[in-house]
């Protein structure tokens, strides 16, 4: 097959900011053999992949693939390259992520490719389960993949990533939270059905909107329309036409979600996602905290 | 961490896990997920009169049942205090596309199924370090079958009276 990626599967009438940065589950099943793409998969549940998976998709495991051993970051330049090499991608290559839980994960991972500056990264729309409910293809089939050199790239922490001490700067621009309300007015510490990922404190950043993940996406797991997304974070969270945007979380992975959303679909041209989010912001001395469902003061 | 203390099936479950490497113990866990059995006709279908167990990342619910170890009968919840020698009867159902849950469960399941309530409430709190998953799943995960554990242990201590807690 010579088919090449630069045709997307999303409509171009779907009016999204980046319709080829999402791909839609046929897109997938007609490009499988295609030289350049690789599908990736990209779970909560690392057996998952083991259970069934599109025939010739790739696992990668966020835990013990892109998070540092040791410390609380992702893996370096070399082993990026390493990773990245291991599943046959190749800086030309077209890196299609998909999972369980509407692509919780899939969006972190594609998150993570493109802080390494992965040029071509798209999304599966609906992910997992929607190709399992289409009743598509699935094997327990592992492919066998030739190692590929990627070359050792730097990792941008600034442009897409947001550190504590960014966010101490970002006061005053808006800020998102993705969790659940009952995380963001702090009468719970941790999400629901998660107690162990807790905190000390409960709460959100002072001034941060309250947009729970899920709202933007339709319960088949695919994302809602341009037409819905705009309302929901231009309008209702107020988003208007800002040009830097952060979003958080527990942990990073909700909001990578959220950040897909704003920066792809949306367009918004900066958006950066704090992945330390409130496993790191709750936990932490003397910051600024707020409770209840206002959204605080502006911290002096 | 050793396999040391367990009851018989469960130190054999434990050093399984041990003697491979990182790779194939996931392997070995999506084995006994496979092996999970389906839940018996009184419980099938009933799973809001089981357990939920809200540690886990998806939906897992439990029964423990407490056998008189002569008749081979349950015993009712409100008999009064069992005795230690009573016979755990383990049953937990957790969905396919959880299969990290369902694995624990499974290993849970084949572990203790059987066993006199002394014996499981014997069982050190540790044990899901014991299988040596520590860098091939996240301590979130590990923790779910930690409060698995737990609940097990609970529910036997509460029949068992006085005297007798959960280690």
């Amino acid at each position: 097959m010579t088919t090449t990626a630069d045709t997307a599967g999303i409509d171009k009438s779907s009016g999204y900011a980046h319709p080829d940065k999402l791909v839609s589950t046929q897109w997938v099943a007609d490009h499988l053999q295609d030289e350049n793409v690789v599908v990736l998969e990209s779970n909560e549940d690392t057996l998952l992949y083991s259970t069934g998976h599109i025939p010739g998709a790739r696992k990668i495991d966020w835990h013990t693939e892109l998070n540092d051993p040791v410390a609380r970051d992702f893996i370096g330049p070399e082993e990026f390259a390493r990773v990245a090499g291991s599943k046959g991608i190749t800086r030309d290559t077209t890196v299609v992520f998909y999972g369980d839980k509407s692509n919780w994960w899939a969006a972190y991972a594609l998150w993570v490719f493109t802080l390494y500056g992965h040029p071509d990264t798209r999304l599966m729309n609906g992910g997992r389960d929607k190709w399992i409910a289409e009743g598509r293809e699935t094997t327990k089939d592992v492919p066998q993949v030739a190692p590929v050199e990627y070359p050792v790239t730097e990792r941008d922490d600034t442009t897409e990533r947001a550190s504590r001490e960014d966010v101490l700067d970002h006061f005053g621009k808006p800020l998102i939270d993705v969790r659940s309300p009952l995380e963001y007015t702090g009468e719970v510490t941790h999400m629901d059905g998660y107690p162990q990922e807790g905190t000390l404190r409960g709460g959100h950043i002072p001034t941060a909107a309250s947009v729970p993940w899920a709202k933007a996406a339709n319960e088949d797991g695919t994302f809602k329309s341009r037409e819905e997304l705009e309302r929901i974070y231009k309008e209702d969270a107020g988003l208007g036409e800002s040009d830097d945007v952060v979003a958080y979380c527990r942990i990073g992975e909700r909001s990578s979600h959220t950040w897909f959303v704003l920066r792809h679909l949306l367009g918004y041209e900066k958006v950066r996602n704090y992945d330390g989010s409130w496993t790191e912001w709750g936990n932490s001395v003397r910051l600024p905290i707020a409770i209840g469902a206002d959204r605080g003061e502006l911290p002096r | 961490m050793t396999a040391a203390g367990l009851p018989e099936t469960l130190r054999g479950i434990v050093e399984d896990f041990q003697s491979v490497p990182d790779p194939e113990k996931l392997e070995l866990l999506l084995e006994f997920s496979e092996e999970l059995p389906a839940l018996p006709e009184r419980y099938a279908g009933h799973e809001d009169e089981m357990e939920q167990v809200t540690e886990c990342q998806s939906p897992l619910f439990l029964a423990v049942e407490l056998h008189d170890p002569r008749s081979g009968q349950p015993q009712a919840p409100d008999a009064g205090p069992a005795s230690p020698d009573s016979i755990v009867r383990l049953f937990v159902s957790a969905p396919p596309e959880a299969p990290t849950s369902r694995g624990f469960a499974s290993v849970l399941a084949q572990g203790l199924d059987g066993l006199p309530a002394g014996t499981v409430l014997a069982v050190p709190a540790d044990l899901s370090s014991r299988l040596g998953l520590q860098k091939a799943l996240t301590p979130l995960r590990l923790r779910g079958m930690s409060a698995m554990l737990g609940r097990i242990k609970r529910n036997i201590s509460d029949r068992l009276g006085s005297g007798q807690t959960a280690g």
